[in-house]
């Protein structure tokens, strides 16, 4: 237990301070966002509010993991 | 064994390629993606070809996802780990096709068609993983904040940060709400295991803990408390 910890409650607890698109609209552009995110471009100002969501959505955040991770090894 | 496809159906950017060279491939990428929209919009042979290799890539995609929780799923037998992927396949083939006209070429169509199949499967396995556990609506235990090292005023503004949290839960949020993100945030309940429990989507569950969050955030701001940095 420390610091890490505490914060990782608060966190799931109150969630991302900033404004977030919802789990819909997330799927809709993940693909998007991960694609920008692999072309080194600026997904977070691309598509803001996504990277808030996925801070707050751990279903969201495990589905954009593995899309990544399997777009990096395609 | 199937037939190659007359178009080429397979990725065509790799991200193994340093990023610069990624890049000259994304207008071959595009045009691959429109090979394989018009393919599949195509009636006849050639359309059922491009179906069979899309659904091989949806295939793939949710065994890829199998191997990457299958840690988690080490009591569950290989066997019915492999149906559920074909079943995740299946279910994403039919969303793909169901959606192609949604399809805008924002990313590589492969890209697009992978998260289906992740989404099918991910939400499958997280609900096996949990299906002989109860989902608990009740706080199990109330977290006490952990000592972080920040001394002991630093230890008692942790816990009243932690005290009114509980009491804005309990006279602020709705029942409904509390029941959601005590849940989610305190219980650990993966998100689609609860949305499956109470008969919703998972869409409609993360709104409700959005809002609960919300909330909770503006009256603990009234309360005091700065939580700019969390």
């Amino acid at each position: 237990m420390d610091r890490h910890t505490n914060d990782d409650t608060l966190k799931r607890l109150l969630g991302p301070a900033e404004p977030e698109v919802l789990c819909d609209e997330c799927f809709e552009r993940l693909d998007e966002y991960v694609e920008l995110e692999l072309r080194g471009e600026p997904a977070d100002k691309r598509i803001p509010g996504l990277r808030a969501h996925l801070e707050g959505c751990p279903a969201c955040h495990e589905d954009y993991e593995s899309l990544r991770a399997l777009v990096e090894n395609s | 064994m199937l037939s190659p496809p007359v178009v080429s159906l397979v990725p065509a950017m790799s991200s193994r390629l340093p990023l610069s060279a990624a890049e000259s491939e994304h207008g071959d990428a595009l045009a691959d993606s429109t090979a394989w929209v018009d393919a599949l919009r195509r009636p006849g042979a050639e359309r059922d070809r491009a179906v069979a290799r899309l659904h091989e890539l949806l295939l793939r995609a949710a065994r890829f996802e199998v191997s990457r929780r299958r840690a988690a799923l080490s009591h569950v037998r290989g066997e019915e780990l492999d149906d559920l992927a074909l079943q995740a396949a299946d279910d994403a083939l039919v969303a793909v096709l169901g959606k192609l006209d949604d399809y805008r070429g924002a990313s590589r169509f492969t890209t697009w068609a992978y998260k289906f199949a992740l989404l099918e499967a991910g939400v499958r396995l997280r609900r096996r993983a949990w299906q002989e556990r109860e989902v608990v609506l009740e706080p199990e235990v109330w977290p006490l904040m952990a000592d972080a090292g920040q001394g002991p005023q630093g230890q008692a503004e942790a816990n009243e940060l932690m005290g009114a949290i509980k009491d804005s839960i309990d006279c602020c949020l709705t029942e409904h709400q509390r029941e959601v993100l005590v849940a989610l945030a305190l219980n650990g309940v993966p998100l689609d295991v609860l949305s499956e429990r109470l008969n919703t989507t998972r869409g409609a569950l993360y709104k409700t803990l959005h809002d609960a969050r919300r909330k909770l955030r503006a009256e603990l701001a009234t309360r005091g408390f700065a939580l700019d940095s969390i």
